[in-house]
């Protein structure tokens, strides 16, 4: 009689899948293979699951139901995703591409979620060649590192556009009324203080006092003291470097201790669909980072898709950039095709067609963009730069909190 | 030294003479894997050191790791790399001192907590200093050593710890610490300063484990207190080096090469259920192998002598 151990042949099989997976005969026509590793759990899971990964969803499924990637020759390939979890940890990520790279032998590799898991993925991407679109990394030294690695494109620009931006409008306001004192707020890591940084020297330019300058940990649970000095201070403006958690926490706050500053600006999160659900009609005149022009119809279009294929509504700054890069992806195969050189030679040097209208970089970065909006009627829309276009005239003064 | 003495050294020196040349001929895949490896070889040795014999249980290795990161950080463009590796021993050894003279008068439960503490009050430190006088957090880490480069630091450096562990067990110092391990107040009483040895003890792990943090850094571009200071690195070499058995100078390597196989399987064909299988496994291996591998290897061998006596014996 032979007695099986079912246990521990699967134990063997996976060892053996694990060792032999490897170099594995492809036909020509068979599925194009697209690896990324991304943080399902762990603390980039927020980000990495409201703004990156329902866009790669999105952008298989609508791909393959269309037959698949256009190559130059016009025959279509179906997109086969490999995809793994590196739990938040840089290590993990690094890994992670060197086995899609050498294991998996992927055609092409899709970014992770962050500026710093896009920053230790990096030089992995270089060496392989591979186009590298980052469309969720933000650091002031982008010049320097798209000299570094040819093969990254940068679709936010710097932190100090993004305050230029910011103050330049904030200018704009000072003939309607909007006094000079600012209270500031950041959150304590390399976002926030990039941005803070940036923003004392502009609100400086401006000519605006700093009345309050205060600074918190991330995580930090208790943002109430922060509110209250602010509300004690009265300032003309509020603005507030912070994060998704904290960005719902200080403008919960804000709203308990009726601070009404003119302006009142919180940074990731305001643009997140969970903040106008949360405050509903108390989000109307709060101003943060990023905005779309929801006039545009392929952006309407775009979250219109989104909700059906995905089940949930996009964010309003990262998930078009991001769904953005995967046109720019798709549009680059249509010309070279799955060569990888190619892709980067070609993704530098032309200009694509995409939801949040041309895109063309120069040296390797997109520069024009929108970097703030307001909820508007329960649309997040963008306010500035208006040199970019598509944007609306601010509410001002921000109307106070609605009591209830 | 008699001629028996030397065959642990120079079994230590012949293993990494074999394990040289394999970045001549394994993949980048297989590097990855190899590096994964010996970082965690390393750092659970330096953890044995101190934690076996003393049954002192630390949670303090990611404090250390993370001071090395942020060593090669501060210093990896400004000094000659070669430099920055002893830099970072350096203010391991220093901080360790200063941290074990402070604290190794707790134990037990105590002394988990307090080492626990010490990596988040340390990353709370460095993000604070950072804010208010670097004006960033993050720092990149531009300094080109190859994966192969990392490969061989590493494995030096796990000769050295192996060989600092075979001269302490062999040493004064080394019978100290087991009396300690055994029953401090009697240590005590027999006249054992169990303070020094301790803290000597503490900081030679300390030092293997920054310098570990200094070698690897630059392959990460960018650190930032979260990824220095990751407590995930504390758990998972504690994990590692009980299932080897902290008590042999091996044993955590015994540990440390099926678990970093096992997360690789599991990570490359379950990625999803990463995390459920990983807590399904740790079950099993507490339950089946409660006193490590080198338990079984020694009641293997206390079973095979038993058979050996049995058979020999001539009434049979």
């Amino acid at each position: 009689m032979r007695i099986t151990h079912p246990s521990r042949r699967a134990v063997v099989g996976g060892i053996a899948a694990a060792a032999l997976a490897a170099p594995q005969v492809r036909a020509q026509p068979g599925p194009v293979k697209i690896g990324f590793s991304i943080s399902k759990t762990g603390p980039n899971a927020g980000g990495a699951n409201v703004t990156t990964l329902p866009n790669y969803q999105l952008w298989l499924k609508e791909t393959n139901d269309a037959g698949g990637l256009r190559l130059p020759g016009g025959q279509r390939r179906a997109i086969e995703f490999v995809e793994y979890d590196d739990r938040s940890q840089s290590e993990e990520a690094v890994r992670n591409i060197e086995r899609l790279v050498n294991q998996d032998k992927v055609d092409l590799l899709l970014p992770p979620w962050g500026t710093a898991m896009n920053l230790a993925v990096a030089p992995s991407f270089n060496r392989g060649g591979f186009p590298h679109l980052a469309s969720t990394f933000f650091v002031e030294r982008q010049p320097e590192l798209v000299k570094r690695w040819n093969n990254m494109f940068l679709f936010l620009d710097r932190p100090s556009t993004a305050i230029t931006a910011l103050t330049d409008l904030l200018a704009t306001l000072k003939d309607k009324g909007l006094g000079n004192t600012v209270a500031l707020a950041s959150v304590q890591d390399q976002f926030g203080l990039e941005l803070v940084s940036a923003a004392r020297a502009g609100i400086a330019r401006a000519g605006f006092q700093i009345v309050m300058d205060r600074q918190y940990p991330p995580g930090t649970q208790d943002l109430a003291p922060i509110i209250s000095e602010a509300a004690r201070l009265k300032p003309d403006m509020f603005l507030a470097f912070s994060y998704p958690p904290d960005t719902l926490a200080l403008t919960e706050q804000a709203r308990i201790a009726g601070l009404n500053p003119k302006v009142f600006y919180t940074a990731v999160g305001t643009a997140f669909p969970l903040y106008k659900q949360r405050f509903g009609a108390n989000a109307e005149g709060v101003m943060g980072i990023g905005g779309v022009d929801v006039t545009n119809p392929r952006i309407k279009d775009y979250i219109e898709r989104h909700n059906r294929i995905v089940g949930r509504e996009p964010d309003r700054w990262a998930s078009t950039t991001t769904y953005s890069t995967l046109q720019v992806l798709t549009q680059a195969i249509e010309r070279v095709g799955i060569d990888k050189a190619a892709l980067v030679r070609d993704i530098g040097a032309n200009s694509f067609d995409t939801i949040l209208g041309p895109i063309k970089f120069v040296d390797n970065q997109r520069v024009d963009q929108w970097w703030v909006g307001q909820w508007q009627q329960g649309e997040f829309v963008a306010l500035a730069p208006t040199k970019v276009g598509g944007t609306k005239a601010p509410i001002f003064p921000k109307p106070a909190w609605p009591t209830a | 030294m008699n001629a028996k003495d030397w065959i642990v050294p120079l079994a230590i020196l012949a293993a990494a003479a074999v394990l040289a040349p394999l970045p001549l001929v394994a993949g980048s895949y297989w590097m990855a894997l190899l590096v994964n490896v010996l970082m965690y070889a390393v750092l659970a040795t330096a953890w044995a050191l101190f934690s076996g014999p003393t049954h002192y249980v630390s949670l303090a290795t990611a404090a250390f790791f993370g001071l090395g990161a942020y060593t090669m950080a501060f210093l990896g463009e400004k000094l000659p790399l070669a430099l920055v590796y002893p830099v970072a021993a350096l203010i391991g050894a220093v901080i360790a001192t200063i941290v074990g003279l402070s604290t190794l008068r707790l134990s037990g439960v105590y002394f988990v907590i307090f080492t626990f503490g010490l990596a988040e009050l340390v990353r709370q430190l460095v993000t604070w200093a950072e804010a208010k006088y670097g004006g960033t957090v993050g720092r990149f880490v531009f300094i080109d050593v190859t994966q192969q480069g990392i490969y061989w630091m590493l494995l030096g450096v796990l000769v050295l710890v192996l060989l600092t562990g075979f001269l302490i067990q062999r040493s004064r110092l080394g019978w100290a610490l087991k009396a300690i391990g055994e029953d401090e107040t009697v240590a005590r009483h027999a006249g054992i300063d169990t303070t020094v040895a301790k803290v000597a003890v503490f900081v030679i792990s300390a030092t293997f484990m920054t310098v570990v943090g200094a070698i690897m850094a630059p392959r990460w571009t960018y650190i930032d207190p979260s990824i220095a200071f990751n407590p995930i690195i504390s758990f998972q070499v504690l994990i590692m080096a009980l299932l080897g058995g902290a008590a042999r100078l091996y044993g955590p390597i015994l540990g440390v090469v099926p678990l970093a196989t096992l997360f690789e399987i599991l990570q490359a064909n379950f990625p999803n259920s990463f995390s459920i299988l990983l807590g399904l496994a740790f079950l099993v291996i507490v339950y089946f192998v409660p006193s490590g591998i080198v338990g079984l290897i020694d009641q293997g061998r206390d079973v095979l002598g038993r058979a050996g006596r049995r058979r020999a014996h001539p009434a049979e």
